[in-house]
């Protein structure tokens, strides 16, 4: 049990590149903290850094109130779940589980207490004389858990660890992996690519860019309250909307709907000027089926270009119709948003209930909620807040 | 692809060919080892008067007066000493090859490749000078210091290749699980490298063990001559008559080990010890 604590934490490589640029990072004790980021922002690289197995170029870290740069990993008490899990080929699976232990010089009678009563917390009791080559999946996943827990070590850090299961088990071993780092109580940290695993899973999630943390929330505050372009964009699927606006007196001009800002919106604008105007899909509704709020919104029509129905929802494409659109391109490229910046901008998503009468090539009439604008500033890519 | 039966045939033609082609000259030793020295000219492929006499001869009067005793331990010692020291250097060496970044990796590479293509008998004056006056002439040592030399780069390039082959990523979750690093090379890359180290190490134990060049240079006695050389040494049983039957018999003899070694470490070549070590 301990906190983990990032100061100004930086990995500089011998060619000069940063890997991790000045991090600063609280992970309380017991807490589930994930680090997420496109792959080469250096989430891997910082976990690395906390397992011991990177050295330390600037900063400080510190376990449990002490610092432990220059500790090797094996003096640190952390366990480590890998990706591709690392399991030892040539030890059986009790064997894997108690090779810490048998390390540490444990007497022999407890390591097999200890991995037994793992075994039984990850289902594994039956399986425990098998070499990994012979399990599944998943199974080998568990053994990788079941290799760290057995430790009772002061903190878990995870790479990545089930992005090798396939989309049904990876559900499943979320859902467990949650469950056990809750009922452990052990401060967890949790590097993924994937925003659903990290909107799922986390106390708190820390957004990593190109080195760079640039947010650390709950992942509800970071779905709403985003501080900038990259994580506005990064969090949730499909992806929020970015549209080229121009604040004129108490409006927004948007290329296909002038909306009124309320006084929040106002003082993010600070007066008039160009903005890069965010809108989740999930605001968009269809103006028949939104009811008594009609009022409440404004509504606008456009040509419909795509549908997708996932069944329980309906996603609908349209052209935003902005000459601006490349300001918007160039903004999310400058944001490290590589889907947008590929020329999609000029594409609106809208998620409406399946009950939408949506078709591709109609004109549908569709009505916005003003009070979820989010701005950002096209220059920096900051959000604009009051 | 389907083996038809044609293919059967031919490749069975074929084999048998080669099998014949390699075989032969080991089956007519072994027939000659078998013969006394009065048939051993009668040209006839299975001996006519089957007698053990000629291994016997071999083994007659003991350590002290046997020509072959003595340099059969010689052989033993020397070629198990070199693949043992051999392997030890090696497998550290290609370790580090394999894993760290060190400026001049490749320049070691290359400069092992380099040792093992020179012509060893372009050595072997110099050497002769060096050992006589080092008081390394006629020893095991002079031996095995030239062996490990020409059979390290051999068993650093099989090394480095095995090595490459196991995932780094085994040796950080030993590092997480508390072992030191030498202690992840011992328990976790050794066992998983075990079939490459067999293998450097019979390649090691065969380079020893049949070199002829060396062994016939360096050393002037029983106290050290290796049993190729020794097999030149051989004297007939009377002055006119010629070792063949002998130097059939010791030739079988140490032939023996080599197959013994291929076969017990065979077992333990096994490809596919490493998986199910990361994602199948």
């Amino acid at each position: 049990m301990a906190e983990i604590v990032l100061d100004k934490v930086t990995k500089k490589y011998g060619d000069g590149y940063e890997a991790v640029k000045s991090m600063d990072l609280e992970i309380a004790d017991g807490e589930f903290m994930i680090l997420v980021g496109p792959s080469g922002c250096g989430k891997s690289t910082a976990l690395n850094m906390i397992a011991g197995l990177e050295d330390i170029s600037e900063g400080e870290l510190s376990i449990g109130g002490e610092v432990v740069n220059n500790r090797a990993p094996r003096d640190r008490d952390i366990a480590m779940v890998f990706q591709n899990y690392a399991l030892y080929p040539h030890m059986t699976v009790r064997e894997n589980m108690g090779f810490a232990l048998k390390l540490a010089k444990v007497d022999g009678k407890e390591i097999d207490a200890k991995v037994e009563e793992a075994a039984a917390t990850l289902d594994l009791t039956e399986h425990l004389d098998r070499k990994p080559a012979n399990l599944s999946g998943g199974q080998r996943q568990r053994v990788a858990m079941g290799r760290a827990i057995v430790r009772e070590p002061k903190a878990f850090l995870m790479d990545e660890p089930l992005s090798n299961l396939d989309a049904k088990l990876r559900v499943q071993m979320r859902t467990e992996v949650a469950e056990l780092q809750d009922r452990l109580g052990t401060t967890t940290v949790y590097v993924t690519h994937d925003q659903t695993e990290a909107m799922t899973l986390g106390d708190r999630v820390a957004v990593m860019k190109s080195g760079v943390l640039q947010q650390v929330d709950s992942p509800g505050n970071l779905y709403n309250d985003p501080v900038n372009l990259f994580v506005a964009g990064f969090i949730g699927s499909p992806s929020m909307n970015f549209i080229h606006g121009q604040v004129n007196g108490g409006e927004v001009e948007l290329p296909f709907a002038t909306i009124p800002l309320n006084d929040d919106l106002k003082g993010a604008a600070g007066g008039d000027r160009e903005v890069i105007c965010g809108i989740r899909p999930e605001h968009f509704e269809d103006a028949e089926l939104i009811g008594d709020h009609l009022g409440d919104g404004v509504t606008f029509e456009a040509k419909i270009n795509l549908v997708e129905s996932m069944g329980s929802e309906l996603y609908a494409y349209f052209e935003s119709g902005s000459e601006e659109s490349g300001k918007v391109e160039e903004a999310a490229s400058a944001a490290g948003l590589e889907a947008l910046a590929g020329g999609d901008a000029g594409q609106v998503v809208t998620r409406l209930p399946p009950e939408s009468k949506a078709k591709r090539g109609e004109t549908l009439k569709f009505w916005v909620d003003p009070d979820r604008l989010l701005f950002f500033d096209p220059e920096s890519g900051n959000r604009l807040k009051s | 692809m389907e083996t038809t039966a044609r293919q059967k045939v031919l490749w069975t033609i074929g084999i048998t060919l080669v099998l014949i082609f390699a075989l032969l000259p080991v089956l007519w030793i072994i027939s000659l080892s078998f013969k006394t020295p009065a048939t051993i000219t009668d040209q006839s492929f299975i001996p006519t008067e089957f007698s053990l006499d000629n291994y016997k001869s071999l083994f007659e009067g003991g350590i002290s007066e046997s020509p072959f005793i003595k340099p059969l331990i010689n052989s033993l010692g020397i070629a198990l000493i070199t693949t043992f020291v051999s392997i030890v250097l090696a497998s550290f060496a290609a370790y580090a090859i394999a894993r760290l970044e060190f400026p001049g990796r490749s320049l070691m590479l290359g400069g092992a490749l380099a040792i093992a293509m020179f012509p060893p008998i372009s050595t072997v004056g110099p050497l002769f000078d060096m050992w006589r006056t080092l008081g390394l002439y006629d020893t095991w040592l002079g031996l095995i210091i030239p062996y490990l030399t020409f059979s390290l780069p051999l068993a650093i390039y099989t090394l480095v290749a095995f090595f490459r082959e196991i995932p780094w990523d085994l040796e950080k979750a030993a590092q997480m699980d508390g072992a030191t690093p030498f202690q992840a090379f011992r328990k976790v890359i050794v066992p998983l490298a075990a079939p490459g180290m067999f293998t450097a190490a019979i390649l090691v134990f065969i380079f020893a063990w049949n070199d002829f060049l060396f062994a016939i240079s360096l050393t002037s006695s029983d106290a050290s001559r290796t049993v190729p050389a020794a097999l030149a040494f051989f004297t007939g049983d009377s002055t006119f008559t010629q070792p063949t039957g002998s130097i059939a018999a010791a030739a079988v003899i140490v032939t023996v080990p080599i197959i013994f070694f291929v076969l017990l470490f065979q077992r333990r070549i096994v490809a596919g010890l490493t998986s199910g070590a990361v994602k199948g």
